[in-house]
């Protein structure tokens, strides 16, 4: 700090990015996974079928089920199948039952109206979760994602100045060399991809202000967030229910009423509030798919009874679509399939630059020690902890995709014991790693973790009629897609454990005198 | 930063922590202060005004971590990130006295 700004900048940039950067993978790596939430929740919830999308004809048959199954709940809940999740489902409140425990929730086959028994997982959803709660009890979790997206953008903002010659280092990479190829990759990553870590990192803040930066609703509303909520997001009053029978009117006709108003739009969800009653209230949401944007707008109210349109949501204002615009962009809901690639992908640099930026702080510090083959105890705690927070976390990611496959399907609290593989997986590894030197360590785990991702499409194909040659044949991209991926991370992970593996280590030698040469970015230490 | 063949003085320790906590906790009220200020004194609808703010308060966290690690020492670390946090609690007290008189 008494070096000049540029110093001090580098020395904030290593070690937020060496305290945070273990956390940072684990949430960078499930927030890319994440991208493909419902793609995962069906490859683990194989029984359900994808078929041509007809909202009409789902709606019908929506309710019709409820009907029979829930005509005394005060409220239902449509989700309409889409082209990533191909459940139709209806959920409604218990009306015996008090509390959360009330709400029933059940997938039925989008062609056939039936439930559809799925096995107990929570699929894409863990992950997604994990992204920003990390399993902590509320809401503590929440606030710690967020603390450490504000040290991401300091580390983005910090790696800037650090790296002053940023666009000409850009098109450096000397391949082979050690130290030196990793800090041209981490730039390289870093730098290539930077306009979406800013986005990434600056709308994850967003998406939780109203509880880590409480202090302007409370000066603007006197404390009151319900009443900054509801003019934030509308008023969401349901009547009360008349008492007097009267036939629900028919859903299929309010989608095409729906269509007339806006063309094309694609359907969310239906919440109907009194079904039965003559005071019975339908609200059609359009998919959040349709816009970048959480829209309050893209909503529309019927009488329940007559079918006339009661009202729309209300307009967003300028600073309204300016937040809900990056937070979209964070969440990806409009994203294509080709578009969604390239957010995985984009995912997959974030989640590299950390890793690169962990291996490059403790390979630093190890060359001083290369004579001597020994680690003074912080290092060795820094290696450990490199090695189970990346290639442990992957094992934990397979763990939890063959607990799904393995794990009996009429057994009890099996969507819990799926994640207790994923946590032991992963907590198996730091042992592993405490054991067995470095390298070692890195390559037997790596290797493990290939062997498990590239073994999912076979476990697959064994134990579920969804192998690949079935899921290309149906045309299921996601359940082909998601084989495909696992088998292409397992190829990759081989490549990275051979590279272990394999003796070394002319590297070590050759290092020092590169890092030398390259004094430019040195002070990254 | 660099390491001496004694290891490292306690009293670099210690404003290596003042600083951070200077950046964590001061930072912080910087970063409530400003999005107060902000959504106080914009002509905006108050719930425009509130997401704003708070839009814009992280910008003051991000610099407020900057100073902290950037200045000479760590009392000034603490003066850089207090003494705006004062100036901007006295506006919003008189901005929030004469909106709620």
């Amino acid at each position: 700090m008494k070096e000049g700004f540029r110093q001090a900048m580098a020395w904030l940039h290593t070690w937020t990015g060496l305290l945070f950067g273990w956390l940072l993978f684990a949430i960078f790596l499930t927030g890319t996974l994440s991208y493909f939430k419902d793609e995962i929740t069906h490859w683990s919830q194989p029984e359900v079928q994808r078929h041509q999308l007809d909202p009409a004809a789902s709606l019908g048959l929506a309710k019709r089920y409820l009907q029979s199954n829930a005509a005394t709940a005060g409220s239902w809940f449509i989700r309409l199948p889409s082209d990533r999740e191909p459940a139709l489902s209806v959920s409604w409140r218990d009306p015996n039952a008090t509390g959360r425990r009330g709400f029933i929730s059940h997938e039925l086959d989008a062609r056939s109206g039936e439930r559809v028994e799925v096995r107990d997982s929570r699929g894409g959803d863990f992950f997604y979760r994990f992204h920003f709660q990390l399993q902590m009890p509320h809401p503590w979790g929440r606030w710690l994602a967020t603390f450490c997206a504000l040290i991401m953008l300091l580390g983005l903002v910090t790696g800037i100045i650090t790296h002053k010659k940023i666009f000409k280092e850009f098109f450096t990479f000397r391949p082979g060399k050690g130290q030196r190829s990793w800090l041209d990759g981490h730039n390289a990553i870093g730098v290539l991809v930077l306009p979406f870590h800013l986005m990434i990192s600056y709308s994850s803040l967003l998406l939780f202000m109203y509880m880590v930066m409480p202090a302007s609703i409370m000066a603007a509303y006197k404390g009151d967030s319900d009443s900054y909520f509801s003019e934030l997001f509308g008023r969401d009053d349901a009547p009360k229910a008349a008492g007097v029978a009267a036939p629900l009117t028919d859903l299929p006709a309010l989608y095409a009423k729906v269509q007339t108003i806006v063309p094309g739009a694609r359907i969310g969800y239906l919440q109907i509030a009194n079904p039965g009653d003559s005071n019975a209230q339908v609200t059609v949401t359009q998919a959040a798919a349709d816009h970048v944007a959480y829209q309050r707008s893209a909503n529309w109210t019927f009488d329940g009874v007559s079918g006339a349109l009661l009202s729309q949501g209300e307009p967003e204002s300028a600073a309204m679509m300016t937040s809900f615009t990056i937070a979209g962009l964070h969440m990806g809901n409009f994203a294509g399939p080709w578009l969604r690639w390239l957010y995985f992908v984009f995912g997959v640099a974030g989640t590299a630059v950390i890793g690169t930026g962990l291996v490059m702080w403790l390979g630093k510090r190890q060359l001083k020690h290369a004579k001597s083959g020994r680690l003074p105890f912080e290092l060795r705690l820094v290696e450990v902890l490199n090695i189970a927070s990346m290639s442990g976390l992957l094992l934990g990611v397979a763990g939890f995709f063959w607990a799904n496959r393995l794990l009996p399907v009429g057994m009890q609290g099996r969507a819990d014991w799926e994640i207790n593989v994923f946590f032991l997986a992963w907590a198996l590894s730091p042992l592993h790693a405490l054991l067995r030197p470095g390298r070692k360590a890195w390559g037997e785990q790596l290797a493990l973790g290939a062997l498990a991702f590239a073994g999912l499409p076979l476990l697959n194909a064994l134990v579920t009629g969804h192998g690949l040659d079935q899921s290309i044949a149906r045309g299921d991209w996601a359940m082909a897609g998601f084989d495909l991926t696992a088998l292409g991370t397992g190829l990759f992970l081989a490549w990275a454990a051979g590279k272990m593996l394999r003796t070394p280590n002319v590297q070590a030698k050759r290092a020092p005198r590169a890092a030398k040469a390259a004094s430019t970015t040195a002070e990254v230490n | 930063m660099k390491r001496k063949a004694g290891g490292i003085l306690l009293s670099y320790r210690l404003a290596v922590a003042s600083r951070c906590l200077a950046a964590l906790l001061g930072g912080y009220l910087l970063a409530s202060m400003a999005s107060v200020c902000i959504t106080l004194l914009v002509p905006m609808t108050p719930v425009d005004a509130t997401l704003t703010g708070m839009m814009l308060s992280f910008v003051f966290y991000l610099l407020a971590f900057i100073w902290c690690f950037a200045c000479r020492t760590a009392t000034r670390a603490w003066l850089g990130v207090l003494l705006p946090s004062l100036a901007l609690a006295l506006i919003n007290g008189l901005a929030y006295w004469m909106k709620n008189p």
